[in-house]
């Protein structure tokens, strides 16, 4: 930005820049209201407990969300990512447990897919939506060839993980505070982040400068992989056992965990710290504060759309505010 | 484990005292993962219509319905974690998946709540398993059909939604008949997902190249499709085993008046919910002689009864029973043998 540009920008700052505050603090304010709400309506929930049984689910959600951010950061959409965490899912509770070495080379190789993906999408410079939607259906019918009906069991040391209990603080909240800290000084405090997510801003001027596109993509593609592999082990450790169905849902909610968490779908403007807390809102807005306040069967589904709909709609209604 | 302990005290001086009302300070949690079609909402409106007197008379202090938004495994994951914060005593589940939620009951269990799962079963050995004999279901239809068709004959087989315990079972009880019965043969075998509009079209696009067909074996919510199916492509009518859906009884009841069309139909009832909440009940009431899997028979309509039961059915839904604490408690002494 060149001076000029600060200087003409410098009147509005004040506005702008309390929108901006408020943009950044709406993912924990949301969090801390929902806590509340939960607080209030059962006190026995915030306990060592209590946490660790609402929130080890929102692990894998986080880990999704982070992956989904990644694409999102160099102005993609990842529509695959949910299948593709039950398709880690299931090689988690088959291969990685039966021949860890095989596994181990199944996951890695879905990574390079993932890589490649994102050099597929470069270089012909396709639409990330319809190449993403079409590998949702390829990674959903590798699972189901995996796992043709439910089973299959968690490597011990991944169950034992998963279950292990720290003193003080719970291992969900732990978990959540390493993959924000982790990717927040990763992608917004090394100079090859900022390249990263400059990509999404101006890729144009990225170019020029010297900087392969091509590898960009390739390193976001397979961060989000990464990721997703760590999402779909996570989960299984937790669940125990698998299913082919068992991330489907994982891809809208990590598109809403970014968008909740201050994110934007362009512009390379994305926030971990505020995906990891979207992803933990969501996944607390949407199950145990829906528990808790005993709605009626019948309008149950619905409650759990409305709840969705207020939290995106506060942070649609900030964003306007700063424009 | 404090908690266990407590329960066990407060079962062992109500043992000791007056046995009635011992689990009216007890609260069962229902975790259901789908009401979307007419069975899933006519074994809620069971459960409630049950649950609700158990309340009113004091038998249990809360029973409380939780239904998931999405058919996720993950969801009622966390939704089983939800409740077990929530302080029930008892969850009665519907699961989403056989194996996936063992975590989450296997925590249930730890934390000392009793758990019983139905029609979608979970594995997690501590739980209890309230299971339809789905296997029998299938045997039984070709020991009507052997009533109806001494001869035998061609058959044609409509399965259930692929990959499901529950078709793979009927499937087997088939298969089996047909081996002990071998005068019958099953030419041909369709996908109708139960459900009618699928069943009819899987049922005419291999009705051109069946040979004649004397009976269709079903799995219940297939047979008025595979019915219009005969119709609409001007075949003979074949015996058609039904699966008590109101529109097939209905069809059946037509046939009747129309020429003495003779049938059989089963199904699994809805009202199978209730029986896994008086199983809750009876293991919060300390009852430790209960075995982990139940087996429980299926509902079954002959020729002479099902008129009766066709008008108590809604439009669109299935018939259904319900169990009271009696019958109950008689369909577990029936395992206990």
């Amino acid at each position: 930005m060149s001076v000029e540009a600060v200087e003409r920008r410098a009147p509005r700052a004040g506005a702008a820049g309390r929108a901006r505050m408020l943009r950044s603090m709406l993912p924990a304010v949301s969090l801390a209201i929902v806590l509340l709400a939960i607080a209030w309506l059962n006190p026995r929930a915030i306990s060592y407990f209590g946490f660790n049984l609402m929130l080890n689910l929102a692990i894998p959600i986080a880990l999704a969300t982070i992956a989904q951010m990644f694409i999102i950061a160099v102005n993609e959409l990842d529509l695959s990512i949910g299948t593709f965490v039950g398709f880690v899912g299931c090689v988690t509770a088959t291969w990685l447990r039966d021949a860890p070495l095989v596994g181990i080379l199944i996951l890695i190789g879905s990574i390079g897919i993932y890589a490649l993906l994102g050099a597929l999408i470069h270089l012909r410079n396709l639409p990330s939506i319809v190449v993403t939607l079409g590998m949702s259906f390829v990674w959903q019918g590798l699972a189901v060839l995996l796992l043709p009906k439910p089973g299959g069991k968690a490597p011990e040391w991944l169950s034992a993980i998963a279950g292990y209990k720290p003193p003080f603080i719970p291992l969900p909240i732990i978990a959540a505070i390493l993959i924000a800290l982790v990717v927040h000084v990763g992608l917004m405090r090394t100079s090859y982040g900022a390249i990263l997510r400059g990509t999404g801003g101006n890729a144009t001027a990225i170019g020029r400068a010297g900087w392969s596109l091509l590898r960009i993509k390739v390193t976001m593609f397979a961060l989000a992989g990464l990721f997703g592999v760590l999402s779909g082990m996570t989960l299984i450790g937790i669940t125990t056992s698998a299913d082919a169905n068992i991330g489907n849902g994982y891809t809208l909610l990590a598109i809403a965990g970014v968008i909740l968490g201050g994110g934007e779908f362009v512009g390379g403007r994305v926030s971990p710290v505020g995906a990891v807390i979207g992803a933990l809102t969501l996944a607390l807005a949407a199950s145990p504060l829906l528990t808790f306040m005993k709605i009626p069967p019948d309008w149950q589904v619905a409650a759990n759309g409305i709840i969705l709909i207020i939290v995106l709609a506060a942070r649609v209604l900030i964003s306007r505010r700063e424009r | 484990m404090k908690k266990l302990l407590t329960s066990v005290a407060v079962l062992a001086v109500c043992a000791s005292g007056a046995a009635l009302a011992d689990t009216s300070g007890k609260k069962i949690a229902f975790s259901n993962n789908y009401a979307g079609n007419s069975w899933r909402q006519a074994m809620l409106k069971s459960y409630d219509q049950i649950t609700k007197k158990a309340v009113e008379d004091k038998v249990v202090a809360a029973a409380d319905v939780f239904t998931t938004a999405d058919q996720e495994v993950p969801t009622q994951a966390a939704q089983i974690q939800n409740l077990i914060l929530q302080g029930y005593d008892a969850i009665v589940i519907n699961a989403a998946s056989p194996d996936a939620l063992n975590g989450a009951v296997k925590q249930a269990c730890d934390a000392g709540i009793v758990v019983v799962s139905f029609d979608g079963v979970v594995t997690e050995p501590c739980a209890y398993r309230v299971v339809v004999d789905y296997e029998d279901m299938g045997k039984q239809e070709i020991e009507q059909m052997k009533a109806l068709h001494p001869d035998g004959g061609n058959l044609l087989e409509i399965r259930g939604l692929a990959g499901t315990s529950i078709d793979d079972a009927i499937h087997k009880g088939l298969e089996e008949g047909v081996k002990a019965n071998p005068q019958f043969k099953i030419v041909n075998s369709v996908t109708g997902n139960w459900d009618q509009t699928t069943a009819q079209k899987a049922v005419a696009t291999v009705l051109p190249s069946l040979p004649d067909i004397v009976g269709v074996v079903t799995q219940g919510g297939d047979g008025y499709g595979a019915a219009q199916a005969f119709a609409a492509a001007g075949k003979p009518r074949p015996t058609i085993i039904m699966g008590n859906r109101q529109d097939e009884l209905q069809w059946w009841k037509e046939q009747k008046e129309k020429d003495g069309y003779k049938t059989w139909s089963a199904s699994i009832a809805p009202g199978v919910s209730t029986l896994a909440f008086w199983v809750a009940q009876q293991v919060l009431d300390g009852r430790t002689d209960i075995p982990h899997d139940l087996l429980v028979p299926y509902l079954a309509f002959t020729q002479d009864d099902f008129e009766a039961v066709l008008p108590t059915i809604p439009e669109g839904g299935v018939a259904s029973k319900e169990y009271t604490l009696d019958e109950a408690k008689k369909a577990i002494e029936a395992n206990i043998k």
